[in-house]
């Protein structure tokens, strides 16, 4: 069973609810097979998005396509993408094999063909033994089986994915991740996945899109997302990070360099026209010692509390400029440098920092 | 036992209730049992005419066939209006608000004789057909079932309108969406998702209304002019006018126990969708 995956391409959309924007110009391309996730935080206008590619809200403004023919308009039923809910919104009716059973129905699928299919459906999500269960009587990761298996089993060009895990714990919640990624792998369908949690995104994904207040910040692979942001909301929202004030921002063939607190900071080479800018480097990237190393970057600072994670301990230091620093250690590095005392070097590889473009 | 004073004044809140339906009804409803089974002389005699008589059974037979076309008639026109007060734009569902109230305000009474000056030969349409001169003799449009049906159908749509709309709000909208996301036509979505995940708010509607036709009076009595005599009006013609109490207490407490029955089912099956909770 395998699906021909399709691409999809988004042109200046733009959605607005009254006088409220919620998306604004909104371009980007999917590509078939693809996976992409939709990342912000509520209210960004991800969900909206989606809805738009699912066809269940018109764009007020803009185009939507896929391979060269125009979608805009073009309804949710015949647009035929699956798509799995906020909740799953199984049929309450419906047995599970009647809720897989239902695209093909609709699809005029001769009777023996979609008995063949289901089976084999609800094998490959694991379901076996409750064919004729309602889903009041599943648990939650079993009815978000049953949902996927309903996405798919009519191999739509693409999937749609709305918050599917919100309602599962953490444990879970992993679980259906893998299993979300290995029927990814499987049926090579393009999917488009939108969440508010940033590890699950950076995980699953082969790009993400970062959504902000209805724009798109940034859409990239998860590794240069996450390392080279484009914008402070996009670094934050990622996950913890260190932001240094720089100043005196120059450039010569090495890279680019400046001063922070007096001391003087490299970074890689970066087009950047102020004087002045942020760095931003995270806590996994910087280390802790009683001596300053000539190669890396280097700030004194004093530990002022930590917080243990389990696999690692994070230290919050500050510098005598009042700079908050937050550096993540596994415990055993953690440990060796807290017995050399709070007054420390904070320090840094000069690659793994990067300066913040100026917000316009 | 002592009772802690918040149980002590629950049952005092909520002890009138049962104690107004115990004097004035269950009390009177022994007195009424006791006749059917007393007079003219002890024994079931009256509960054999029930069976036996011809002109019981007719009577009988004719309440149930009136009160099913009723009951089929009121639900599914509630469910159209239901479905349009529930699901309709906001300027629908203000017009189905007030075809659903304000019936509520006007009596059964009033409502029945204006049927009458509605249908009767005599009445407007017979008046406009005739100035329009497509008809010479008035045509016959009161004192039949039909003109019964109408007009207990008229009465009781909105209260199978209550028990519909609650079932619709309960359905997910996302689980539509998924529907038409699924490849489904607007039509397909009715038939297999909406109308199935509503299905107990259309048995708790039918149960209701069922419960109600098998006690009307006023409106069969005025429409049906005599020709269409349903149950609860042979109780009133057999205890005042002849005097046949005994016959008139039985046919009662065979209504009585019939709906209760039904209620017992009502209880039972559509409980949960006219709670809201879906199963």
């Amino acid at each position: 069973m395998t699906t021909r995956a399709v691409g999809l391409k988004a042109e200046g959309i733009g959605k607005a609810f009254g006088s409220f924007r919620a998306l604004d110009n909104i371009s980007l391309d999917i590509a078939p097979g693809e996976f992409l996730t939709l990342l912000g935080p509520s209210g960004s206008g991800k969900t909206t998005f989606l809805m738009i590619l699912a066809g269940f809200e018109k764009p007020t403004v803009g185009r939507l396509t896929s391979e060269e023919t125009d979608i805009t308009t073009r309804s949710a039923e015949a647009r035929s993408f699956g798509m799995v809910f906020q909740g799953y919104a199984l049929f309450p009716h419906m047995s599970v094999e009647q809720n897989v059973a239902f695209p093909l129905q609709v699809r005029g699928v001769p009777r023996e063909e979609i008995a063949k299919r289901v089976d084999a459906m609800i094998a490959r999500v694991g379901l076996v033994g409750h064919e004729k269960k309602r889903p009041a009587k599943l648990s939650g990761g079993q009815q978000q089986r049953v949902a996927l298996a309903r996405a798919l089993i009519f191999e739509p060009p693409v999937l749609l994915l709305d918050e599917p895990f919100s309602a599962l714990d953490k444990h879970l919640r992993g679980r259906m991740q893998d299993e979300v990624k290995r029927l990814h792998g499987e049926f090579g369908t393009t999917f488009v996945f939108v969440t508010h949690d940033q590890s699950e995104a950076l995980s699953l994904s082969s790009r993400v899109a970062i959504f902000n207040h209805g724009e798109l910040l940034q859409i990239a692979t998860p590794q240069a997302i996450y390392e080279r942001p484009e914008s402070r909301f996009v670094a934050e929202f990622l996950g913890e990070i260190n932001l240094l004030p720089i100043e005196r921002v120059g450039h010569c063939a090495a890279g680019t360099s400046g001063l922070f607190e007096g001391h003087a900071i490299k970074a890689p080479s970066q087009d950047h026209a102020a004087a002045t800018g942020t760095l931003a480097i995270r806590p996994e990237h910087m280390s802790v010692c009683a001596t300053r190393r000539g190669d890396h970057n280097g700030v004194a600072a004093c530990v002022t509390g930590t917080t243990y994670l389990g696999a690692a301990m994070r230290l919050a230091l500050a510098t005598s400029g009042g700079t908050r620093l937050s550096v993540t250690l596994p415990m055993e590095a953690a440990a060796a440098a807290l017995s050399k005392g709070p007054d420390l070097w904070v320090t840094w590889p000069a690659d793994k920092g990067f300066l913040l473009p100026e917000p316009h | 036992m002592r009772l802690r004073t918040p149980q002590l004044t629950q049952i005092l809140f909520t002890a009138p209730l049962p104690v107004l339906l115990l004097l004035v009804y269950v009390i009177p409803f022994l007195g009424i049992a006791r006749w059917s089974v007393t007079m003219p002389t002890l024994g079931l005699g009256q509960y054999e005419k029930l069976v036996g008589d011809p002109l019981v059974l007719s009577v009988l037979v004719r309440t149930v066939r009136i009160c099913a076309t009723v009951t089929a008639l009121s639900v599914a026109a509630a469910y159209a209006i239901a479905y349009v007060w529930v699901r309709g734009t906001r300027w629908q569902q203000r017009v189905a608000e007030l075809c659903i109230l304000v019936p509520f305000w006007i009596s059964v009474l009033t409502r029945a004789f204006g049927w009458l000056a509605l249908l009767s030969n005599r009445g407007l349409i017979n008046t406009w057909l005739q100035a329009a001169g497509l008809i010479d003799s008035p045509l016959s449009m009161v004192r039949n079932e039909a003109s019964v049906v109408a007009g207990m159908t008229h009465v009781l749509i909105p209260f199978a309108v209550f028990p519909l709309a609650s079932a619709m709000r309960a359905v997910d909208e996302r689980v539509l969406l998924a529907a038409r996301g699924l490849g489904a036509s607007r039509l397909r979505i009715f038939w297999s998702v909406f109308l199935p995940m509503t299905a107990p708010g259309v048995i708790g509607a039918a149960l209701i209304v069922f419960v109600f036709t098998l006690g009307f009076f006023v409106t069969p009595a005025i429409l049906g002019g005599g020709r269409s005599i349903m149950m609860a009006e042979l109780v009133y013609l057999r205890m005042f006018q002849s005097p046949d109490w005994g016959l008139g207490a039985a046919v009662s407490v065979m209504l009585v126990v019939v709906v209760m029955g039904l209620m017992a089912a009502l209880f039972r099956f559509a409980r949960p969708a006219l709670m809201g909770s879906a199963r």
